[in-house]
């Protein structure tokens, strides 16, 4: 679905992501790992139009996307989350959903007094949705609470929300495992899987813990020094010298040797 | 009785001018305080901008005044006022687009932005005073007095007066009216919270549906809106005189950094708290004190903790002191 081809990102001298080709399939969920440093955050804002690249292509479908920003980026239904919890944080959880979709009537400021009963209709319809989004990912009872009151895995809950306001076609979710306890960890993989399966989202995972991905994921992609190192079914991966040397160590190997 | 002349000498030399001040100068931090919040920079040429939008309505003024239009009692300025903002809602936007935007797009640090809000500020200066000079212009007409000093000593049988100027009265209820319509807005409407989205998260916004064109264009016309209002009953509560408005900066910001940089909230508080310390401290309270204390103790010199040329300096030490003891501001805003 999105195609990665030859892609360098260079701050200064430091080449974060130096000559990186992939793909993500569509419908699929992917993991991304590596050792910190791999270049996997920077891959992500670079496909996310944060950071524009300093050579290669991104293309969606065949469409060039490459250094498009966030937002034009976002209606063509590419959407990500942050490896530390974004939010509005004056606003409630429901008034953080209700942000998300572009281009409503009520953000004119004629409108604001010649449009009232139109963005009375919008604001109901989309206060109707953000409430079904809040019960899916079993946080209704935050609705009323401000988002920079609550934990933090609950916050990346609330990200995985904002993504379902819209009609997203691919995700790129940045460890959203992270410093998030077993109980909700569960909640979020749920959401995901669910979301893959009922709505068709393809999504891109970030992660490090290995159970998380295993759980998930269908293809992984290890990356190191800006460069995918290798591509495969996590088993594939982990048998993989080059990926036990750069990243999962020795340690697992043994561990799966005596678990075998 | 003389606990009460007391308190009528105190309302009517620091209490009532206090409100009337606190009132100017809160719309001017709001206005302030916004910039900062979602443009994230320090506007120095906000002063000028309240220059521009009252200098617009003074010549408007003087118009209407000559076409014989009056509203009764109320100052003329009044109908004025609405095309003022008009104006400098028009200028605002000439001067985004000519100016800030070109740096937006290049993502300039906060400081450059700083120093080119300078440059506006001396450009906006030059302007207002080559098109009505430098010296002080006289616009208010109607009503002087809601209560004058007389009536007040005859209705009660003090000795001391309570005057209420009228133009005292509208600077409180205007500002009361327009801090509800803000906050109405920030609150309620979508377009309020898409900005108070854009300025609680930047990157969120823009990756979420918040059109970043829309904010700035938004935050500019009430800006406008705040900074004429406040120029306006300024001009009329004092008079209009181009450099006073330059002058006003100090207080504006230490009001808006006192209360909290970015905070609509602390932006009010801070005014009141800037103009109450700046009227108590340079008043002289011989009056009261002789009111209040027996004769054998009553002070002979003034009582004048400063003298009134130094009444910059009050904001000035405020400032200093909030900033090393609490430098978010009394209401929680973003440090400096």
């Amino acid at each position: 679905m999105i195609a990665v081809e030859n892609l360098h990102k260079h701050f200064g001298g430091f080449h974060a992501v130096d000559g990186a080709s992939l793909s993500f399939e569509e419908g699929a969920i992917t993991g991304l790992i590596g050792p910190n440093g791999a270049g996997k955050t920077t891959l992500f804002n670079v496909i996310a139009g944060v950071h524009r690249p300093t050579s290669g292509r991104v293309t969606m479908g065949g469409e060039d996307i490459t250094g498009l920003a966030p937002h034009d980026l976002f209606h063509k239904g590419v959407l990500r989350t942050f490896q530390i919890a974004h939010e509005f944080h004056s606003m409630t959880c429901r008034e953080n959903l209700m942000m998300v979709p572009g281009g409503q009537s009520g953000e004119r400021l004629w409108n604001t007094w010649f449009g009232r009963r139109r963005i009375a209709d919008e604001e109901r319809a989309l206060r109707a949705k953000a409430d079904e989004v809040l019960e899916f990912l079993t946080i209704q009872h935050l609705a009323d609470q401000k988002a920079g009151q609550i934990s933090g895995g609950q916050k990346k809950l609330l990200e995985l929300g904002r993504t379902m306001m819209v009609d997203a076609r691919i995700v790129f979710l940045d460890e959203v495992g992270a410093g998030v306890n077993r109980t909700l960890l569960n909640v979020i993989g749920d959401a995901i899987l669910r979301l893959n399966a009922e709505r068709g989202y393809t999504f891109v995972v970030i992660e490090h813990d290995m159970d998380f991905i295993g759980r998930l994921c269908g293809p992984v992609i290890c990356m190191a020094e800006g460069r995918v190192l290798a591509t495969g079914s996590l088993a594939e991966i982990k048998a993989n010298e080059q990926v036990i040397e750069a990243y999962l160590g020795t340690g697992l190997k043994n561990r799966d040797k005596v678990s075998a | 009785m003389d606990f009460l002349n007391a308190i009528v000498a105190l309302a009517n030399y620091v209490l009532v001018p206090g409100i009337a001040y606190g009132s100017q100068l809160a719309l001017g931090a709001l206005g302030v305080t916004l910039i900062y919040g979602i443009l994230r920079f320090s506007n120095f040429a906000h002063g000028d901008t309240m220059a521009f939008g009252a200098m617009v309505t003074v010549l408007l003024t003087w118009w209407f005044q000559s076409m014989g239009v009056s509203l009764g009692p109320l100052p003329t300025a009044l109908l004025a006022l609405p095309f003022g903002v008009l104006g400098c809602v028009f200028m605002l936007l000439a001067t985004d687009r000519a100016v800030y935007r070109f740096y937006r797009e290049k993502k300039a640090k906060p400081v450059i932005l700083v120093i080119v809000s300078m440059g506006v500020m001396f450009i906006m200066n030059g302007i207002v005073r080559f098109i009505v000079g430098p010296d002080d212009q006289q616009f208010l007409d109607g009503e002087r007095f809601l209560i004058s000093a007389r009536t007040f000593k005859e209705m009660t049988g003090l000795n001391e007066g309570l005057a209420i100027k009228s133009t005292q009265a509208i600077t409180l209820v205007t500002a009361i009216v327009v801090v509800a319509l803000l906050f109405w807005f920030l609150n309620r409407t979508r377009a309020g919270k898409s900005m108070r989205a854009y300025s609680d998260n930047e990157d969120l916004a823009l990756l979420s549906g918040v059109n970043p064109e829309r904010v700035v264009m938004l935050t500019w016309i009430i800006v406008a809106a705040l900074a004429t209002i406040a120029g306006v009953l300024y001009g009329l509560d004092k008079s209009f005189k181009p450099f006073t408005y330059f002058q006003l900066l100090l207080p504006i910001f230490a009001s808006a950094i006192v209360g909290g940089l970015g905070n609509p909230l602390g932006a009010i508080a801070g005014g009141f708290v800037i103009a109450f310390s700046e009227v108590t401290i340079t008043y002289a309270w011989k009056k009261v004190l002789g009111y209040l204390m027996p004769d054998n103790l009553a002070p002979d010199g003034l009582v004048q903790l400063l003298s009134t040329d130094y009444k910059f300096a009050v904001s000035f030490v405020i400032l200093l002191i909030v900033l090393l003891f609490k430098p978010t501001g009394l209401f929680k805003g973003q440090s400096v």
